[in-house]
């Protein structure tokens, strides 16, 4: 049971890896901040799964940081690099 | 020991969840669709694995703490694409090729 927990976290960084190539490929900042989005929940996944194989409960807590930090992460993306001309509805 | 077998399934899933996320990440050929594919990897793939977790751990704190770790990142990242896909509508199309 743990070693499945450990390939699957295995498996999981190894996804983190294959979307780097987004990241340096992606045409505009959009795709960038969409993979970085995906980095954040896998890597929530990898933290939930690391703490039940290793037996460690306090990593749930940087899973939970990790849930918190990429919809900040996204507001503030979005906040600074959005056009303050023309159509201000979208900016609250 | 059903229980060990349902879990490993349930994360199977969630880890299948995850590698479609990433290879639409890869292929697919716009913004929107993109987001799509993210949209998915994020409720489908984390709700699978932390279903599976919960069958596997022990004590009652720890799955109502899965569980709102779940929900946190299902509003977390359902607000964020859309977020995400109002900029990409609000922004003049700047391919940087």
């Amino acid at each position: 049971m743990q070693i499945f927990f450990l390939a699957l976290a295995c498996f999981l960084i190894l996804n983190i890896l294959a979307g780097l190539w987004r990241v340096v490929q992606g045409p505009t900042p959009a795709d960038r901040m969409v993979s970085a989005q995906l980095f954040g929940t896998t890597g929530v996944a990898i933290l939930l799964v690391l703490a039940q194989a290793l037996e460690a409960p306090y990593i749930r807590n940087a899973a939970l940081l990790f849930a918190l930090l990429m919809i900040m992460a996204v507001l503030s993306f979005v906040r600074k690099s959005t056009p303050k001309q023309g159509q201000a509805g979208n900016i609250k | 020991m059903i229980f060990d077998i349902l879990s490993i399934l349930l994360c199977l899933a969630g880890a299948f969840f995850f590698l479609g996320g990433t290879v639409g990440l890869l292929r697919f050929p716009d913004n929107y669709s993109r987001l799509h594919a993210l949209t998915k990897a994020d409720n489908l793939g984390l709700g699978f694995i932390v279903l599976g977790l919960v069958l596997a751990s022990p004590t009652m704190p720890e799955i109502i703490k899965l569980g709102l770790i779940w929900l946190l990142a299902l509003v977390g990242s359902s607000s964020a694409c859309y977020f995400i896909g109002n900029y990409i509508y609000h922004t003049p199309s700047q391919e940087e090729e």
